[in-house]
């Protein structure tokens, strides 16, 4: 470490203007090098390789390792997937999985985000910590409990039900005696809990992000507007919509991309990987390549259509960006 | 008029959002007769702590407690937290500091590396670490999440360095400091607030992750939390006491750290957003 001791005057005598430059310049790289060798090898590198692998049969450990060979087979693995009708179902599942998730997040968050714009200080304050709980709680833990809420005996849920006057509970759904009812058995109402789950966890930073939004924009327009009569309806699409725009856009799509790909919360909710009928696109690619007998070229392929996806759902949202920027 | 409803209805969202929390920690506190009553008791009336005792005292599979998968997910964390941080800090003193050329690539790549979606990354990810011999070890975890969290890091950690003046560092310069002194005593101090609430960015995804850990981990005794508590207690026939007193104790740093740093999470998600 001679630099440390070095006095400035000196080392600025040795150094001619060039060296100087030349030394100055490659610094920032030097800084840059260890993320740049991180982000490469372990976000780069196995996006490409995950496609490689789709193009190989590999259903081995000990193919992964190296120890055996590799057979190509193409777009073999694609042909499979794409003709196995249940992939029709995994996609429909993903689909309206994650439009129905995005839709209501995104229409709840909005809503208490407005909420809490318009709440008293203190009020404001303690709806916005207890919103806080809901995000800051692990997608595990926060699934946990929504499952011991859903429980089939002794579940809050399961009482609420049997607490209903048995005539209504017998008129509504033909049952008065919930116990014992498995609230995940039917994959549609698997799928609403699920829906429940992902909502409540995700609700909050929609909230968090529109009042952030709100905050910033001046409420001048809106009490002008509110002034000439206009009603919260109009005074929300008029106004705070069109200004809010580009950060409602960022919320669709990053929520998008969290709703294609959930995982933890169907993992814990479903107890593992053997539901199928409620298989999306992220667990789906999970259970190929992980279930005995792995299958680690198929599950590499879907992971590329899910990824491919999501691309898709970006490359849209940057063309509408842009879009946007040359209109304005 | 208009303001009742407003408050019943923040009321609701509250009640909504925080029950789940407050129902795991009610029902932690329960006897076991009171969890599994007929009708269910909105607070312990007779407090415990038997479930927390049972599942700290006791052992999950022989010879391995609760305290041996928290600690290895303490190290886990701990570890990406350290080795984020540090790397995070370089790049980020590069891209606020210098004017490079290929600066403006490098942001754009950290945004879009970001988009990613790391569910598809557990297959290539697995036979690397497979290659690497590193099946089954703590260091494959540490190694992914720091792939992970850097990202987000060196995003957040830009802005924090960007705002320490350049002038305090250009008169270090003056006074006869190198590079290195300069970083060390007068950037690194200023920027440390900034790296502490990176780091619990960090820490909170290598804490609360699972598909990974699921994936890499065989061997029982080296499980993170997230494992043991799916492994465990995701069966049929739960005990709901233990579950909820593991899933409050595992849930309520996360809590701690989160509240402490949330605000820059929604400026460092949607800064592109409003700048334009």
């Amino acid at each position: 470490m001679s630099t440390l001791t070095e006095v400035p005057e000196a080392a600025a005598a040795r150094d001619t203007p060039a060296r100087r430059r030349r030394r100055v310049d490659r610094l920032p790289y030097l800084l840059l090098l260890p993320a740049l060798l991180i982000i490469g090898v372990l976000l780069l590198w196995p996006l490409g390789q995950v496609v490689v692998m789709s193009f190989y049969r590999l259903n081995s450990v000990r193919q992964l390792r190296g120890d055996r060979e590799w057979p190509w087979v193409g777009l073999g693995n694609y042909t499979d997937i794409l003709s196995d009708p249940f992939f029709l179902t995994v996609l429909r599942n993903t689909v309206l999985f994650a439009a129905a998730n995005v839709l209501l997040t995104m229409v709840l968050g909005t809503l208490v985000g407005l909420l809490l714009n318009r709440l008293g200080r203190k009020m404001a304050t303690f709806v916005a910590s207890c919103v806080m709980l809901a995000w800051a709680t692990p997608a595990l833990t926060g699934t946990i409990v929504w499952k011991w809420i859903f429980d089939d005996t002794s579940g809050l849920v399961t009482w609420l039900f049997n607490a209903l006057p048995d005539g209504l509970s017998n008129g509504l759904f033909g049952r008065s005696d919930w116990t014992g009812y498995g609230w995940f058995n039917s994959p549609l109402l698997f799928f609403a809990i699920l829906t429940l789950v992902v909502v409540w966890h995700s609700f909050p930073f929609i909230a968090v992000s529109v009042l952030a939004g709100l905050k910033s924009v001046p409420s001048e327009l809106h009490e002008a507007a509110r002034v000439d009569g206009a009603s919260p309806w109009r005074v929300f699409w008029k106004i705070t919509f069109p200004l809010l725009r580009p950060v409602f856009g960022i919320l669709i799509v990053l929520s998008t991309i969290w709703d294609f790909k959930v995982f933890t919360q169907q993992f814990v909710l479903a107890g593992g990987t053997q539901d199928r009928p409620t298989f999306m696109l992220a667990i789906y690619s999970y259970a190929e390549a992980f279930s005995p007998p792995p299958k680690y070229g198929l599950g590499a392929a879907i992971a590329v259509i899910l990824t491919l996806i999501l691309l898709v759902v970006t490359g849209f949202y940057v063309r509408m960006v842009l879009r946007q920027e040359d209109e304005s | 008029m208009k303001k009742v409803a407003l408050n019943g209805a923040g009321l609701l969202v509250a009640l909504f959002a925080a029950f789940p929390v407050y129902w795991m920690i009610s029902t932690s506190l329960k006897p076991s007769r009171e969890i599994f009553s007929a009708t269910p008791q909105p607070v312990p009336t007779h407090p415990t702590l038997e479930h927390y005792r049972e599942i700290l005292t006791g052992n999950l599979i022989p010879g391995v407690s609760f305290l041996d998968f928290f600690l290895n997910s303490a190290l886990v964390a701990v570890s990406t937290v350290v080795l984020s941080g540090l790397v995070a800090l370089l790049a980020a003193t590069a891209v606020a500091r210098f004017r490079f050329k290929l600066r403006t690539s490098f942001l754009i790549m950290l945004l879009v590396v970001q988009m990613i979606p790391l569910e598809a990354l557990v297959i290539p990810l697995f036979l690397m670490i497979q290659r690497l011999g590193l099946y089954n070890t703590l260091p494959s975890l540490i190694l992914t999440y720091l792939g992970f969290s850097l990202p987000f890091a060196v995003w957040m950690l830009r802005g924090f360095v960007a705002a320490v003046p350049k002038e305090l560092e250009e008169a270090a310069a003056i006074d006869g400091a190198s590079r290195a002194q300069t970083f060390r005593r007068v950037l690194f101090p200023l920027v440390a607030p900034g790296l502490v609430a990176t780091s619990i960015f960090s820490f909170i995804t290598a804490w609360n992750e699972l598909i990974f850990a699921l994936t890499f981990i065989n061997d029982q005794g080296s499980y993170t939390l997230p494992v043991a508590m799916t492994f465990f207690f995701g069966r049929d026939d739960t005990n709901w006491g233990p579950v909820m007193a593991a899933s409050t104790l595992f849930t309520l740093p996360v809590i701690i750290f989160f509240l402490l740093v949330q605000r820059r999470m929604v400026s460092g998600l949607v800064a592109g957003a409003v700048k334009g």
